[in-house]
């Protein structure tokens, strides 16, 4: 009997904890689900919707179907902020990655003054865009800019850098490698996390230097590679303050990203259903994009503890 | 014999030699590329304190002969950054608040407890860190205003008070490093669940939690592309609109636009200082960056 009652307190106890338990995550997760419904899910699809329709903030809404995506494909001005965006985000990111990881490869020697160093090449990512973007915009300046000044000095007349249609793009891909500092940083711990034993195993097996980076470094490094690539390449796809501060798209619309474009549809012409299908069209770049990278990663990313069926 | 003591010798020599020669070899592979990161802050520093004649001079003078501080003390005066600042502080400093409460509790549910739904919903977090923004914006842009939100500082602040993915993701992985025999033990004497959050995790991670206020600020106190959207009126800006606007203003005066991208970036540098070791911590267990 007293066994009988204490099983049956021990099964509501059980019970009347695990739907505590429920009510109280739930409770908890109101507020992200409550934001996450109405700032999230509802204008995603809000958006969605409206990309299929002509929409602005006075008139009416008229339904257009395909018609935003069928004017954007025929938009030359569209297609060449597509085109800038791909060649933004195809040289900047490759290029940050390799510069991060060098600086990274050499800050994880034992060098003198190794916190200074990190520090100095850490910092320009801790400032606003904005701030990196308006003393950029000095130092491309054609007359008195750092740059121009020192090419002066060996001899060579420098460009007009973001004045000039064809130096304004590759202004900002030199600009943006001044922000390595943050990868530089995961690649460092990506570093520190790679097991001294297999270098000196690969060291008594008399592998050089140049073998040792390439089958003990870069395979235990590749998924900290793949991540910051993935990352990096969603951020370089929706690049926007340094065209807007720098250049505002010029000159001749040769740094007109993507999102500069829908950023003039939207709030400068109001032309919300054309905009959204510009932001629709952003997204799914990036996510076939991810996606690709992602399905590719089985080929060249490596997992440690990782069961391998070859 | 001696033979052998050459040979001793020379490989003596290599034994104290080697390390300073590797140290060298290193110097110069580091020193160049630093100071290439380094020399566009020594010349933003250099032309703030110029006079006007100075600055178009070809080749530049690097140590202008007179430092004119005073010129940040005009290009802030001129400029209203005292305002700018407030508001970057108010700002930055709400979010922190909305984003510590809201995500603290989304974390610790996903950490801690079992309930139906729980890994769709985690699925759910991470995938919309991943979501560009660009997607919402115009949607909420245009709920904002049908709130009459806009050239208000509710859409830069309110949205936070409802988590932040990379927040709740964040805190996630750092109340997961804490044994959750601590959680049982608070449990079987009687502790209830959020108690446990209150009196036992939060205790643990304060470290976590700063890492989560300073990354926070620091972007907040960085961001342009949010309050550029939905801030008119100069009165409200942050420090990144003020400058942006600051950049017409001082078109000619270069020197009064270098002095104040300094002082824009006084705040986040001083705190990246102050607190290193979280702000790497951070970096290194998300991997993500602003």
């Amino acid at each position: 009997m007293a066994a009988q009652s204490s099983l049956a307190d021990f099964v509501k106890r059980r019970f009347t904890q695990r739907t505590e338990d429920v009510l109280t995550a739930y409770l908890c997760l109101l507020p992200w689900i409550i934001g996450f419904l109405a700032f999230t899910l509802g204008p995603l699809v809000f958006s969605l919707v409206l990309s299929f329709f002509q929409a602005d903030l006075f008139t009416r809404n008229v339904f257009v179907g395909l018609g935003n995506y069928v004017d954007l494909v025929q938009d030359p001005l569209f297609l060449k902020s597509l085109r800038i965006t791909a060649i933004y985000a195809f040289v900047s990111v490759p290029l940050g990655a390799a510069t991060a990881l060098a600086v990274a490869l050499l800050l994880n020697q034992k060098v003198v003054g190794l916190g200074v160093w990190r520090t100095v090449y850490y910092l320009p990512s801790v400032i606003s865009g904005v701030a990196v973007a308006v003393l950029w915009l000095q130092i491309f300046n054609p007359r008195m800019g750092l740059i121009n000044n020192a090419l002066k000095v060996v001899g060579i007349e420098g460009p007009s850098w973001i004045f000039d249609s064809t130096w304004a793009l590759p202004s900002l891909i030199i600009m943006s490698l001044w922000a390595v500092g943050a990868n530089m940083l995961l690649y460092l711990a990506g570093l520190q996390g790679i097991p001294t034993y297999l270098y000196e195993a690969a060291k008594i097996d008399g592998a050089s230097v140049w073998r040792r980076f390439w089958h003990v470094t870069i395979p235990m490094l590749s998924p900290t590679i793949f991540f910051n690539v993935v990352i990096s390449l969603i951020a370089a796809f929706q690049f926007f303050t340094q065209s807007f501060i720098m250049t505002n798209g010029g000159p001749n619309n040769s740094t007109l990203s993507m999102v500069l474009f829908l950023y003039r549809k939207a709030f400068q012409q109001t032309r919300f259903g054309y905009a959204s299908a510009v932001a629709w069209v952003l997204f799914a770049i990036i996510i076939c994009f991810t996606l690709l990278f992602m399905r590719s990663s089985s080929l060249w990313v490596y997992y440690a503890g990782e069961e391998r069926n070859d | 014999m001696s033979s052998a003591i050459d040979t001793a010798l020379i490989s003596n020599a290599r034994k104290v030699w080697h390390p300073v020669l590797r140290q060298i070899g290193l110097l110069v592979l580091v020193l160049p590329g630093a100071s290439l990161f380094l020399i566009p802050w020594f010349w933003m520093l250099s032309t703030a304190g110029k006079e006007t004649a100075l600055i178009w001079k070809t080749p530049p003078v690097w140590i202008p002969p007179v430092y004119h501080w005073e010129n940040f003390i005009k290009a802030w005066l001129q400029g209203d950054f005292a305002v700018y600042y407030l508001n970057t502080f108010y700002i930055s400093g709400m979010n922190v608040i909305g984003i510590l409460i809201s995500s603290v509790l989304a974390a610790y549910a996903f950490a801690r407890i079992r309930f139906p739904g729980r890994d769709v919903l985690f699925v759910v977090v991470l995938s919309t860190m991943m979501l560009p923004r660009q997607v919402t914006l115009i949607p909420l842009y245009m709920i904002f205003s049908e709130l009459g939100w806009i050239n208000t500082f509710k859409p830069l602040i309110v949205p936070l008070f409802f988590g932040d993915a990379f927040s709740i993701f964040l805190l996630r992985q750092f109340f997961l490093t804490i044994s959750r025999e601590l959680d049982d033990a608070a449990l079987i004497d009687g502790c209830r669940r959020l108690g446990v959050l209150f009196r036992i995790l939060l205790p643990l991670t304060r470290p976590a939690l700063a890492v989560v206020a300073i990354f926070n600020f620091t972007w907040a106190w960085n961001e342009f592309f949010t309050p550029l959207i939905y801030l008119d009126s100069p009165k409200l800006f942050p420090i990144t609109l003020g400058l942006h606007r600051f950049i017409g203003r001082a078109q000619i005066d270069i020197q009064f636009l270098m002095a104040m991208t300094i002082v824009s970036t006084l705040v986040p540098i001083g705190i990246f200082f102050l607190t290193q070791r979280y702000f790497i911590q951070g970096i290194v267990i998300t991997g993500i960056k602003g």
